[in-house]
C-alpha cells in the first residue's frame, strides 16, 4: 500500500487516489501539422520507466485535484510530490 | 530419453534417483544464428518451433533468472480462445488447438484439463455484449454457447445465483474446450523439446545491451559475455520497454503488476473455471485442491513483482459475492507478476525499426493461453523475416496506422 502525500490533504492511503499515467506528455501545439508517427508517439508510445518515474495522480476520493509524483517503479518509494505544470524537482532515471 | 510407462517402471527400480536432467545447461557459445531473449513459455515455444518447424537449431534462449520463473510461473493457468475480433480469435484458437496436442507432441504431460470456462453476465448490458460476443466467436468456428441461470446453477451448484444478490447472475457464456494446464509443465516440456533438437538454454544470463549497426542487429551483450548473432527475438513480457530502449525505439506498452493468490487445498468442489468481469474475479481449482484466484491489474505502473492489498481485498469481496461457501477459506500464497499492457489489449508480434530484431510483447494479462501459438507465429516471423498470416495484423505499425485490435472486452479482467 502506498502512502501518498496529497499537496492539499496530506498523507493518505493509495486507494483514495487514481493513477493518471506518465507525466509531462505535451499535447501537440499544432495538431494539424503532426505526422502519423508523431501522433502515434503522443497517443500511444510510453517511456514505461524502470526506475524513477514521473507520473500523475488525482485525489479522487478527497479534494479531486491532480498533481505529479516522482516514484521508483522498482522499490515503490516516492521521492517527490509536485504540482501540475511545475518542473520535476528530481530527474527521471533508469531504463525503459 | 522418451518418457513412457516403461521408463517410469525402469526408474522405479532405482527409486527414481537416476532420471537424467530434462535439458542441458551449456555455457553460451560466442555466436548463434538466432538468440531468443527470455526463457518463459513464449520464448521457449519460439525456440521449439524454430527447431521443429523451420529446422533452425543453432539457437540460444537467454534467461536472466530461471526457466518459467516470470509470468509463466505466476499466471492462473487458464486457457481459452473466446475472443471477439477475427484476428485475435484465429490467433488464440490456433494456440488452443496446439495445446490440445501438446502433451503428445512434446512427450511431456502438460496436464491440459478442458474443464470449461464460464464468463458471467450480471446486468442487461453484460448479457447483450455476451450474446454479441458468442455469435462472433461461433462465426469464427470456435465453440461457445450461452447458458441461462438455471443451466449455470446445474453446472456450478455452489455459485450464488439468487436473484436477490447484489449482482445477480443473469447468464453466462461457456467455452467447453477452455480450461487449465500446468503452467510449469508447459515451460519445462517446451524447454526439453527445444533442447533435444539442439537449442542451447542458458539460465542466469541477463541481456544488458543490444548491439546494432547500420540499422541491423549484430549481437547481444550479456552478463556472461558478448554473443554474436544474425537475428534476435525478444520475448520478455514486463521488461519489453527496457529492451526496446537498448535497441533505441519506444513501445506503446506499460508494465503493471498482476496479482493472484491460492487458498489452502480443499477437496474437489469447483470443477470448471468461472470468470466475472463485472464483479472482477476469476477462480478455478487446481489438481492439488487449491483455489486459484485472480483479477485485474494494479492501476499504477511497476516492475516490482508485487502489488497492493486493496486489489486483493476487492477480488476476495467479489469471490465471496459469487461463492458464499468460500467465505471461511484461508488463503495460502499471494504473488504478483509484471505484465506488459498495450493500449488495445492485444499483443505486438513482429518486426521492429531495427533489422533482424523481432519483438513479441504486449500480451498483458493473457499470455499463458497463447503460449504455443505465440511461439509458432513468432518462430515463423523470425525464420522468414516476414509475419505468419496469423500475426500479420499484430504489428507495431498498427499504432501509427490506427488499425488497432481492441480486445478490452475480452482482456480487461478475464484472464
Amino acid at each position: 500500500m502506498l502512502l501518498i502525500h496529497c499537496p492539499w490533504c496530506g498523507p493518505r492511503n493509495e486507494d483514495e487516489f487514481s493513477y493518471g499515467g506518465e507525466a509531462h506528455i505535451v499535447r501537440p501545439a499544432a495538431p494539424e501539422a503532426e505526422s502519423d508517427a508523431q501522433w502515434a508517439d503522443y497517443l500511444f508510445m510510453r517511456t514505461n520507466r524502470k526506475g524513477l518515474n514521473l507520473e500523475r495522480w488525482v485525489h479522487t476520493h478527497g479534494c479531486g485535484r491532480w498533481f505529479n509524483v516522482a516514484r521508483d517503479t522498482v522499490t515503490h518509494r516516492i521521492e517527490a510530490v509536485y504540482g501540475m505544470g511545475e518542473a520535476p524537482p528530481v530527474q527521471s532515471r533508469g531504463g525503459g | 530419453m522418451k518418457y513412457s510407462i516403461f521408463s517410469l517402471l525402469r526408474n522405479a527400480f532405482s527409486y527414481h534417483e537416476n532420471w537424467p536432467a530434462a535439458w542441458r545447461s551449456p555455457d553460451p557459445r560466442s555466436a548463434y544464428d538466432v538468440v531468443i531473449v527470455g526463457g518463459g513459455g513464449h520464448g521457449l515455444a519460439t525456440a521449439y518451433y524454430l527447431a521443429r518447424n523451420h529446422r533452425i537449431t543453432n539457437v540460444a534462449v537467454l534467461e536472466k533468472g530461471w526457466l518459467g520463473g516470470g509470468n509463466t510461473g505466476r499466471n492462473t493457468t487458464i486457457i481459452r480462445s473466446n475472443y471477439l475480433w477475427d484476428e485475435s480469435a484465429h490467433l488464440y484458437e490456433h494456440a488452443l488447438r496446439l495445446y490440445e496436442g501438446l502433451s503428445r507432441d512434446l512427450n511431456y504431460n502438460i496436464m491440459l484439463s478442458q474443464r470449461g470456462v464460464l464468463n458471467l453476465a450480471h446486468n442487461l448490458g453484460d448479457l447483450r455484449e455476451l450474446s454479441r460476443r458468442v455469435n462472433a466467436i461461433r462465426l469464427n468456428g470456435i465453440d461457445s454457447e450461452i447458458l441461462n441461470p438455471a443451466e449455470i446453477k446445474a453446472m456450478v451448484p455452489i455459485l450464488n445465483t439468487s436473484p436477490s444478490s447484489r449482482y445477480p447472475v443473469l447468464g453466462a457464456s461457456l467455452q467447453r474446450r477452455g480450461g487449465t494446464a500446468r503452467h510449469d509443465a508447459v515451460a519445462w516440456g517446451l524447454a526439453r523439446g527445444a533442447d533435444a533438437r539442439g537449442v542451447d538454454i542458458i539460465q542466469n544470463c541477463e541481456v544488458t545491451g543490444i548491439r546494432h549497426s547500420g540499422g541491423a542487429v549484430e549481437g547481444v551483450e550479456t552478463t556472461r559475455g558478448y554473443i554474436r548473432t544474425k537475428k534476435v527475438g525478444v520475448v520478455v513480457a514486463g521488461h519489453a520497454s527496457v529492451l526496446a530502449e537498448m535497441a533505441g525505439f519506444r513501445l506503446p506498452v506499460e508494465s503493471h503488476p498482476l496479482q493472484a493468490l491460492v487458498s489452502e487445498p480443499i477437496k474437489p468442489i469447483h470443477h470448471c473455471v468461472v470468470m466475472s468481469n463485472a464483479v472482477h474475479v476469476y477462480v478455478s481449482q487446481s489438481d492439488k485442491g487449491e483455489l486459484v484466484i485472480g483479477a485485474g491489474i494494479d492501476a499504477y505502473h511497476s516492475y516490482a513483482q508485487r502489488g497492493s492489498l486493496p486489489v486483493i481485498e476487492e477480488q476476495m469481496g467479489a469471490l465471496i459475492e459469487l461463492f458464499p461457501i468460500f467465505s471461511r477459506l484461508r488463503m495460502l500464497r499471494q504473488w504478483g507478476g509484471i505484465v506488459d499492457v498495450c493500449p488495445d489489449a492485444s499483443p505486438i508480434i513482429g518486426k521492429t525499426p531495427v533489422r533482424n530484431l523481432y519483438f513479441n510483447c504486449g500480451w498483458g494479462t493473457g499470455g499463458f493461453k497463447a503460449t504455443p501459438g505465440s511461439g509458432w507465429v513468432f518462430a515463423h516471423t523470425i525464420a522468414h523475416d516476414t509475419p505468419h498470416p496469423l500475426n500479420a495484423a499484430f504489428t507495431l505499425e498498427r499504432f501509427t496506422s490506427g488499425a488497432l485490435i481492441d480486445e478490452h472486452g475480452a482482456a480487461a479482467v478475464a484472464h
